[in-house]
């Protein structure tokens, strides 16, 4: 079997798998497992893939290169540490008596679906299909935010399944519309919606139609990226589902929806010839960043706290992928690696925290590295690397991302540095005081499991200090791809 | 020039059948309810009667009161007038204009209010203000409904509206089956059929048109219930007119105008027949829902009126 | 039949479409949504099996049946024994009065025929009409989804929109690649099933339909201190 195939089955078999396994401690190590075999699969591919350019698989039905064969590592890899984690932390759970048996057959089970839709959606070479996978991470993710069965986590997968649904059926109307216009160039079928195809035959879809259709797709994928004015939804569900689903949706199904968005937002540019599409994502980026800022200062709860600086950052990456140059889309696609790993690492670390104090209330969370020196370095050092300080990526990402905008549209840089300087005050004010101050009395001593918090710090830091070469040539030539389309069209 | 005396007698014709038409409409009810009913020329039989008898008038009726039946009845038989029933082409066609006909219709109704209010019972003045409200809301609706059948002909001219619809192929137009569909919701609304009013029933909470006209005895009545029949088969007419016109002859020869008369007769009865079925099988609605059933003929007629412009002008 | 009377007849029902989404909005009874919701799944089966006819698209058929069957069979009685079971047949108020609704339902109509007419202009299609209309009953599915409040209505709103995007798909540019097509079928069956799960979920939570009670608890959760 190829590394693909082994890439994209293992996570589907395992769903099938982990829905027959009663008990929950082997279904957790299958669960690692699946996530071991994924990584390591992509990790082959990615080399084969390296060495290739790019590459199709299964009749044309899929298709890699080095934009999405990256992203698909980074998927199996935060995968695979968050199966890892999920393993204590779900124990934990079930020991305080949030969750049983059944639920947690339910939540392995969705789990390993909700990575095969990822992953399928990463590599599928069909906008309809890309669809398909994306509803189907989606459903998956439903099903987990409500798995609490509080009546809050139940309001909150309601609202996220509701305005998700809007959203994504607009993506479809959007597809529908590229269809509509691409069905008299390239034929009545499958043809007119495989990507590659539509990529060569770009510049000469109608215009107008590619335009309005980019609006519906703006809209539909940009709920799904959580960006203001449609990001009601995910702070819910980041705040009230269990906290591996908290990690997985910020570092990864946010990722999936704005990967959509920039491999459609490249057909449009070829077809239009234009940058509107691109200045359409640079103000819904530049919104999101400051409504995500702002918002940040009146947080009470630790995940929804981190669930804004996820819009936050969604919003950086969208405005980079906006602006289009070179430049811009490398550093949005470093951004995108620091921010899955640190984010989904500060979730493990917020997870424990909350665990240890009882409470998500940040107020009820205190002085942890006095109390759990583990869990509040962690905390304290993944908020300074999501802030962006130096030596961490996110501030690698940032720079050039600031250097990009200086040389593109050199105005909206002060508008970037404010909504960032507000951001990280907010972030550093809640944080502080849980990671020093008083430590809470009734804090209880949790076992907790650290080490993929601290393998995604590092691996943010060594992104922060050196990107070694096979990845920068890598972002390289995804840069180039994502660049190289409007050229071509024009 | 023999067409004058032709219309005259068309107009004629109008005025008189409406009470038989209203006796039908009565009797296919009584029939579909297992009763016998009146007859066809009940409703004769009681206008003559009440134009034999005594009229008497409330102490504080004014001179409105006594007034307002004529022009009631003079502006419902004027807007009859104006409708082409077998003749497309008529002397007063120039007249048969629609705004024209609502704003009769407009100025009927507008008498009947103040004779409601006139007398000062809770009744009357309760009768008006309801009438006054569903009408605000029918009128706009109706002039939509016809704007949607006057864009193809590109005139609110009767007689031309009729000759573009005679002179064009059939075809489907879903813009027609709005307007048409609309149109009746109005037709019943403006009649104070059910389900948006009962006219068999004095039911202090719901009636409209009963309401206003309850101060009325004598000849007065007569006029006052004459017109209303009067207005019903006008708009059965209305609907013939501007939906299913053919059959109507464009000059005045005998053989054509006997066929015509007969398509006429066929399709006013066709419609009635229609009409005491619906009114046989529906409820009628709550007084506060009857705006929300206006409001909705208006929705439908705005969307015959979009659906024109989108599936019917680029083809 | 030729294309002109065939064209004449989606052109129809295309209308339909339009006004059965504007009835649905109009519905107080959750029963006559239903009922309004129905009508609209078979109207879909009918649009497609005329346009797979029109065009000779034979795979057309099968999406016909599928619909007929899913949309204008399951998903109903599906909601009609949800409705049945939570005894939530009582009026359903919406949020903005009906008159309101139908006026800005008017309104995003009007919009939608502006947006789309640059488009209409340009394809060859036999079905190029009914994009705008398609266009028209998305959104006007969404303004239901946004005025209802009983979860219920919300979910028939969802699925209009979804039935409105099928609409699109048929009857604007003669049906999605088969393949995609179950796919979506697949995903909104899932959706309703998920739905009918979170029904009785929210029943048993929250003891009633209503979304406002779900949202306070939202905002109850958020400022507990």
């Amino acid at each position: 079997m190829s590394p693909f195939l082994v890439t994209l089955m293992t996570p589907l078999i395992g769903g099938f798998v982990l829905a027959a396994v009663e008990d929950a401690r082997i279904a957790a190590r299958i669960n690692v497992a699946s996530g071991v075999i994924t990584f390591g699969a992509s990790l082959a591919l990615a080399v084969s893939v390296a060495q290739v350019g790019s590459l199709n698989a299964v009749g044309g039905w899929f298709f890699l290169d080095a934009f999405n064969v990256f992203l698909v590592a980074l998927t199996a890899f935060v995968g695979m540490t968050t199966a890892i984690f999920s393993g204590p932390y779900m124990r934990h759970e079930i020991a305080h008596g949030r969750m049983d048996a059944r639920r947690m057959r339910l939540y392995h089970s969705m789990f390993q679906l909700f990575q095969f839709g990822m992953l399928l959606g990463f590599t599928a070479n069909n906008i309809g299909v890309l669809w398909v996978s994306l509803e189907l991470a989606t459903l998956a993710t439903v099903l987990l935010v409500s798995l609490y069965r509080t009546p809050a986590s139940i309001a909150a997968a309601w609202k996220y399944f509701v305005l998700c649904g809007m959203g994504i059926a607009l993506a479809l109307f959007g597809t529908v519309m590229i269809f509509f216009t691409s069905s008299s160039v390239l034929g009545h079928g499958n043809e007119a919606l495989t990507w590659t195809l539509l990529m060569d035959e770009s510049s000469k879809l109608d215009p107008v139609v590619m335009m309005i259709a980019f609006c519906f797709l703006m809209v539909g994928y940009g709920t799904k990226v959580g960006l203001a004015p449609m990001h009601a939804w995910l702070p819910d569900a980041h705040g009230e589902g269990p906290t591996p689903v908290s990690a997985v949706l910020s570092g990864l199904l946010l990722n999936l929806a704005l990967y959509a968005l920039v491999r459609l937002k490249m057909l449009v540019d070829g077809a239009t010839g234009t940058d509107t599409a691109g200045h359409i994502m640079m103000s819904f980026g530049l919104l999101s960043l400051f409504v995500a800022a702002f918002s940040l200062h009146k947080q009470r709860d630790i995940k929804r706290l981190f669930s804004f600086s996820s819009i936050e950052h969604m919003g950086l990456m969208t405005f980079a992928f906006g602006i289009g140059t070179h430049l811009a889309s490398f550093a949005a696609l470093l951004h995108m690696t620091v921010h899955s790993l640190v984010k989904s690492g500060i979730f493990f670390t917020v997870g424990h925290a909350a665990q240890a104090m009882g409470t998500q209330k940040m107020t009820g969370i205190r002085g942890l590295i006095r109390h759990h020196p583990g869990i509040g370095w962690g905390l304290l050092v993944g908020t300074v690397a999501i802030a962006g300080f130096p030596p961490f990526g996110v501030f690698t990402s940032e720079f050039l991302l600031l250097t990009a905008t200086l040389d593109a549209h050199a105005w909206t840089c002060i508008l970037l540095l404010l909504g960032l300087l507000v951001a990280m005050t907010g972030l550093l004010r809640f944080v502080q005081p849980m990671a020093f101050g008083e430590p809470a009395s009734d804090a209880v001593a949790v076992r907790v499991n650290m080490l993929p918090v601290y393998v995604h710090l590092l691996l943010a830091l060594m992104l922060g200090l050196f990107i070694p070469g096979f990845l920068a040539g890598w972002y390289d030539q995804a840069a180039a791809l994502i660049v190289s389309a409007p050229l071509e069209g024009l | 020039m023999s067409s004058l005396p032709l219309q005259i007698a068309q107009a004629l014709l109008l005025v008189l059948l409406a009470p038989v038409a209203a006796g039908f409409v009565a009797s296919v009810k009584a029939r579909l309810q297992n009763r016998h009913g009146p007859g066809l020329l009940q409703p004769w039989r009681n206008l003559a009667k009440l134009f034999a008898k005594q009229v008497v008038l409330a102490e504080n009726a004014s001179w409105i009161f006594r007034f307002a039946p004529y022009v009631v009845f003079t502006a419902t038989v004027m807007a009859a007038s104006c409708v082409p029933a077998l003749l497309v082409d008529t002397p007063l066609s120039l007249t048969a204009d629609v705004i024209a006909l609502v704003s009769l219709l407009a100025l009927a109704r507008f008498f009947l209010a103040l004779a409601g209010m006139d007398i000062g019972t809770a009744f009357g003045g309760m009768g008006a203000s309801r009438e006054m409200t569903f009408s605000a809301l029918a009128e706009p609706a109706l002039l939509m409904s016809v704007f949607v059948l006057s864009l193809g002909a590109h005139s609110t001219n009767l007689t031309t509206m009729i000759q573009h619809t005679l002179n064009t192929p059939i075809m489907l137009q879903p813009s027609l089956a709005f307007a048409l569909a609309a149109m009746l919701m109005i037709a019943l609304a403006e009649n104070g059929r059910i389900p948006v009013d009962n006219p068999t029933t004095h039911l202090e909470l719901t009636m409209v048109h009963e309401a206003m006209i309850l101060e009325y005895s004598g000849r007065h009545l007569a006029l006052m219930e004459w017109a209303s029949m009067i207005k019903l088969t006008l708009f059965a007419t209305l609907i013939i007119d501007l939906f299913m016109p053919w059959g109507m002859v464009a000059g005045p020869d005998a053989a054509g105008l006997l066929l015509a008369l007969v398509a006429w007769v066929l399709k006013i009865f066709g419609l009635l027949l229609a009409l005491s079925l619906a009114e046989t099988y529906l409820a009628k609605l709550r007084l506060f829902e009857v705006p929300e059933f206006l409001s909705m003929a208006f929705v439908i007629a705005f969307l015959g009126l979009l659906s024109h412009y989108m599936l019917e002008v680029n083809a | 039949m030729n294309t002109a009377l065939i064209q004449q007849i989606i052109d129809g029902l295309a209308a339909l479409m339009l006004l059965v989404s504007f009835s649905l909005l109009a519905q107080h009874r959750m029963l006559s949504v239903l009922h309004w919701f129905a009508v609209q799944g078979w109207l879909l089966a009918i649009t497609s099996a005329f346009v797979a006819y029109g065009t000779g698209h034979h795979e057309l058929y099968v999406s016909a049946a599928m619909t007929l069957l899913l949309k204008g069979l399951l998903l109903p009685w599906l909601l009609w024994r949800v409705i049945k079971r939570l005894h939530v047949h009582r009026e359903v108020e919406p949020l903005v009065n009906l008159t309101l609704t139908m006026l800005i339902a008017l309104g995003i109509t009007l919009f939608s025929f502006h947006i789309i007419q640059p488009i209409e202009k340009i394809s060859q299609l036999l079905t190029r009409d009914s994009m705008a209309i398609a266009t028209a009953c998305v959104l006007l599915g969404m303004l239901m989804m946004i005025t209802r409040r009983k979860a219920i209505t919300q979910v028939v709103g969802f699925l209009a929109v979804e039935n409105a995007l099928f609409f699109a798909a048929i009857g604007s540019t003669n049906g999605m690649p088969l393949v995609v097509e179950i796919g979506i079928a697949f995903d909104v069956l899932i959706a309703a099933l998920i739905f009918g799960l979170f029904f009785f979920q929210i029943r048993t939570t929250f003891d009633s339909l209503e979304v406002d009670a779900m949202h306070a608890s939202l905002v109850e959760r958020e400022e507990e201190e």
